[in-house]
């Protein structure tokens, strides 16, 4: 009983420094300065709306709880919006009766159609673009950076389809996010799925600070929510559709935790079983709250001192600008041609091993074949 | 043609079947395999791996010069003999198993000259420092602590230290060492006052662990050691700097700011004197009907509209949408945000968490920027014709900014220790000793960052065997392993802007090696997929080949039964 109580007493003082002091509770919570989220659709043609649909949702979700474009990489590989077969163009729908028009006026879609292919979502993530690329399309995060991994799209058991014709493993994923932690290009990372079996996705996971939610598990079917007659295809898969609600719920100052993000969908509604991995994430799930990867709530200090400046500002001349020559156009009118590597003529390796066997069959005939054989 | 019947008589017609089998055969193995083997092999060009694990084991030494100099009434005329002499001491600290930290101390101890005696007799501490300063200057990395006897004037009662705007700080004697003590009293009495002096002007070690936070996943050390880590941009090569003045009320209020006066004048002078840390570029805009994201409440007590501190984390996030970047560049960014209330909100005051005024009425945002309110509702009064030419005094704007800007740079030092006085930063907004901190910390942590680049992708690249290493690739890694090892022999011996020089060189050529567009990973081939890339084009060429080798082999066998039956 003693032991008890002294126990008890021990808990208690070892509570009480952990009174917060607002501002500096708030601040270390979480350790993160910035946000940052890529939301990828990987599925064209237009009965896969609804993966677009999916993405668009989690953009606006994302940018309503202040996450701005210049940090968000939204991939949408193909284009409903302005789609043929849209009976309304310029916008896609979330709900059906043409509720929620999740497309707006202000999307920035970084990487289109074409663009969205394995290769360059390896390349956002682990930062090998080249030098050409502008900034609205890379992820400049670090180490302080919290990122928000949206992936939705046609998938199978460790895999995910991209543009119907190539595929990402999870083994990949989990060594580009690997190369990520390598390099601290996040404090902390908040993965979401929704395809088919997309819990084997994030399975292969082994660097720190991960957290992944899936919309199945291995062996299920994520299935679609409903569909729209007017439009004539499903507008949503289910988790996503949950999920939507559920952060329509959520304000910038809302103190939702990843616990309550967890218990989205259960399998009444979601008929699949969603799934979740926290074994890699430091911090208590609990702890976690939603805006610290949904939202964008800057840490703020007051600014105590200023500098006493008494310099008058020093008058300087006007300067008058010109335009500048931007192209040597003498240089480029007078170019010599390249040098081209020379290639053999098309045709040539055909020609030649024609030639080849013509010879040898005349030379030796066909009854000599009976030697190999 | 008798050549030719002797030849075919000499090689029967079975003969020649069995020797054009066994030539393909042999054309097959001896120059087919190896050239498959050359031709599907990928090109990796020779790394410097020993070097690099050489690297991942980080002995780090820093080295730091002071030099005492004994001014007139601090030492007696015997211990003035003895004087002269140099002590150098050695701390060590192992942060964890592949990273150790050794600081060398070299003091050096001197009387003061008759030059310096006059300076040190000025009224004023600042002008005793500024004529001290014109005497002689301290190289990049190094300390003058000059010791003052306790009468002296020039400190007020309760400090001990001051700490002025260039490379010197005056130390007052405590009243113990007043009659007949040695010299090695002496110097005990003042050594952990120095030491407390080198921590503030030089590095500490709370700073340089800081620094290393690539390498090592530090414990939480003090709350405040955390906020700065937070707070302080990651060193880069560059930075872009973005003034915009928000002006939501333009029907109200024209303003005008000289920005490029105000940048030439406050600013330009601090980042001339970071130079060798970074580049900076600066640009500016002017946003109009930009509002705040949040409204502020009316507080009749004051007859002003007020901000609580809770909201002004609400802020930040619907202005940066519209304020824009510089696309080609990816620098980090500061941005500084001069928001002048609308004629129906003002004046607008911050309040902090105790609801008392802020004086700078601004508050910053770690790794973003800081946020000014200006109000301008003085300056005209209720029968002014609308909109009123309302003209922005950048001095008082530019302080704030300045101070700002100091602390995202990590150029702000932590609080110092009491006893201390240290003199306001000069009117380039940079006290010699803060760039040296700055220089101190940036070196470190750009070897460190660099040396955790260099070591993962030399891992990586041995980890996976089918990534090409080109030679533009290994050229980088190698000029980042010379780099290093050059940084790091400079913090060796002290010399601080080579030490900084080197550590940019090695950042930059390590960054250029890990993000080259080259080195994606995309060829991850499972087994089976390699059986079944080869098996269709290998299969059909060997399968007439072997089975012709082994029409030979049964051949040869029953020829030499054929043989032995022949002997019986």
């Amino acid at each position: 009983i003693i032991f008890y109580i002294f126990s008890t007493l021990y808990f208690q003082l070892s509570f009480s420094p952990l009174v917060p002091q607002e501002n500096a509770g708030q601040f270390f919570s979480s350790g993160h300065t910035n946000n940052w989220a890529v939301l990828v659709c990987t599925s064209r043609f237009w009965f896969n709306y609804r993966h677009v649909a999916n993405t668009l949702s989690v953009y606006r979700s994302v940018k309503r709880l202040g996450i701005p474009d210049s940090h968000i990489v939204l991939m949408l590989a193909d284009d409903m919006a302005c789609n043929h077969r849209n009976p309304k163009p310029a916008t896609v729908f979330s709900h059906k009766n043409m509720e929620l028009n999740v497309y707006g006026d202000d999307v920035e879609v970084d990487y289109r159609g074409y663009e969205v292919t394995v290769e360059n979502f390896l390349r956002v993530l682990t930062g090998r673009l080249p030098p050409s690329t502008p900034r609205s399309k890379r992820l400049l995060s670090d180490d302080r950076s919290n990122i928000l991994i949206y992936l939705t799209g046609h998938g199978g058991n460790g895999f995910l389809k991209f543009q119907d014709s190539e595929e990402i493993s999870n083994v990949e994923l989990a060594d580009a996010f690997e190369q990520m932690w390598q390099k601290r290009r996040y404090n902390e990372l908040l993965f979401i799925i929704d395809t088919c079996q997309g819990a084997s996705m994030y399975e292969r996971f082994y660097s720190p600070n991960l957290m992944a939610l899936a919309s199945s598990q291995v062996g299920e079917d994520s299935l679609s929510h409903q569909p729209d007659l007017a439009i004539g295809v499903h507008l949503m898969d289910r988790y996503t559709f949950y999920l939507l609600e559920f952060l329509e719920d959520i304000h910038p100052s809302s103190k939702a935790n990843m616990n309550d993000l967890f218990k989205v969908c259960p399998k009444s509604q979601c008929v699949s079983t969603p799934g979740h991995r926290t074994d890699l994430f430091l911090r208590d799930p609990g702890s976690a709250l939603i805006t610290d990867f949904f939202g964008s709530v800057r840490k703020v200090e007051i600014t105590m001192e200023t500098i006493n400046l008494t310099e008058p500002i020093q008058q300087r001349q006007k300067e008058t600008y010109s335009y500048v020559d931007q192209l040597p156009v003498s240089e480029i009118i007078h170019q010599k041609p390249k040098q081209k590597d020379w290639h053999p003529p098309d045709g040539f390796i055909l020609g030649l091993w024609t030639l080849i066997l013509l010879v040898f069959f005349k030379t030796y005939g066909m009854k000599h074949l009976k030697h190999i054989f | 043609s008798l050549c030719k019947s002797v030849i075919y008589g000499i090689i029967t017609y079975r003969r020649r079947g069995q020797l054009a089998a066994l030539s393909i055969a042999a054309v097959v193995i001896i120059v087919g395999v190896p050239l498959w083997w050359r031709t599907t092999e990928t090109y990796r060009a020779w790394l410097p791996v020993s070097q690099i694990n050489e690297l991942s084991n980080l002995q780090l030494q820093l080295s730091a010069e002071v030099e005492v100099v004994f001014a007139r009434g601090t030492v007696t005329p015997e211990q003035q003999k003895k004087v002269p002499l140099t002590q150098i001491q050695d701390e060590e600290h192992t942060v964890d198993e592949d990273t150790a930290l050794r600081y060398r101390y070299e003091t050096k101890y001197r009387t003061a000259t008759i030059m310096e005696e006059d300076a040190l007799n000025q009224p004023t501490a600042a002008e005793a420092d500024l004529s001290l300063h014109t005497l002689s200057e301290s190289p990049c990395g190094s300390l003058v602590v000059y010791v003052i006897p306790e009468s002296s004037s020039l400190l007020p009662e309760d400090m001990d230290v001051y700490v002025g705007q260039r490379r010197t700080a005056l130390l007052r004697i405590g009243a113990q060492m007043r009659v007949g003590k040695t010299l090695d009293q002496l110097l005990a009495h003042l050594e952990p006052r120095i030491k407390q002096v080198l921590q503030v002007m030089s590095f500490s070690h709370t700073d340089i662990s800081a620094a290393l936070s690539d390498r090592v996943r530090l414990s939480p050390g003090n709350k405040e050691s955390i906020a700065d880590s937070m707070r302080t941009f990651k060193s880069s090569p560059g930075y872009e700097i973005t003034f915009s003045l928000l002006n939501p009320d333009p029907k109200s209020h024209r303003l005008h700011w000289d920005i490029e006066g105000a940048v030439q004048t406050y600013i330009q002078p601090l980042l001339t004197k970071l130079a060798s840390v970074a580049n900076f570029s600066i640009d500016s805009q002017t946003l109009y009907y930009a509002m705040l994201g949040v409204n502020p409440r009316f507080d009749s007590s004051l007859s002003a509209y007020t901000l609580h501190s809770d909201s002004l984390a609400h802020v930040i996030n619907p202005v940066e949408a519209r304020l824009g970047s510089n696309a080609a560049s990816s620098n980090p960014v500061l941005n500084f945000l001069l928001y002048v209330p609308d004629a129906h909100h003002s004046p607008l005051y911050i309040h902090d968490r105790k609801k008392q005024e802020v004086p700078s009425n601004a508050f910053h945002s770690p790794r973003w920027g800081g946020i000014m309110v200006y109000n301008v509702n003085g300056f005209y009064g209720p029968e002014a014709v609308f909109p009123v030419d309302v003209n922005i005094n950048m001095a008082k704007v530019m302080g704030v900014f300045l101070a700002q800007l100091r602390l995202l740079l990590g150029v702000q030092s932590s609080t110092a220790p009491s006893g201390f006085l240290v003199a306001p930063c000069g009117s380039n907004g940079l006290a010699d000793w803060e760039l040296d901190r700055l220089m101190w910390s940036r070196s470190v942590e750009n070897v460190a960052t660099a040396t955790t680049t260099i070591t993962s992708l030399a891992q990586l690249l041995e980890q996976i065997g089918n990534i090409v290493i080109n030679d533009n690739i290994a050229e980088q890694v190698s000029s980042a392993v010379t780099s290093l090892q050059l940084a790091v022999a400079e913090l060796e011996t002290g010399n601080l802007r080579f030490a900084l020089q080197y550590s940019k060189e090695a950042i930059l050529a390590s960054e250029r090696a890990f993000f080259d567009p080259s080195l994606l990973h995309l060829l991850y081939f499972p087994d089976d997929q390699k059986f079944a890339i080869y098996i269709p084009l290998f299969l059909p060429m060997c399968v007439p080949i072997l089975l012709s080798l082994l029409k030979i082999v049964s051949d040869a066998r029953q020829k030499r039964r054929e043989k032995q039956a022949k002997k019986d």
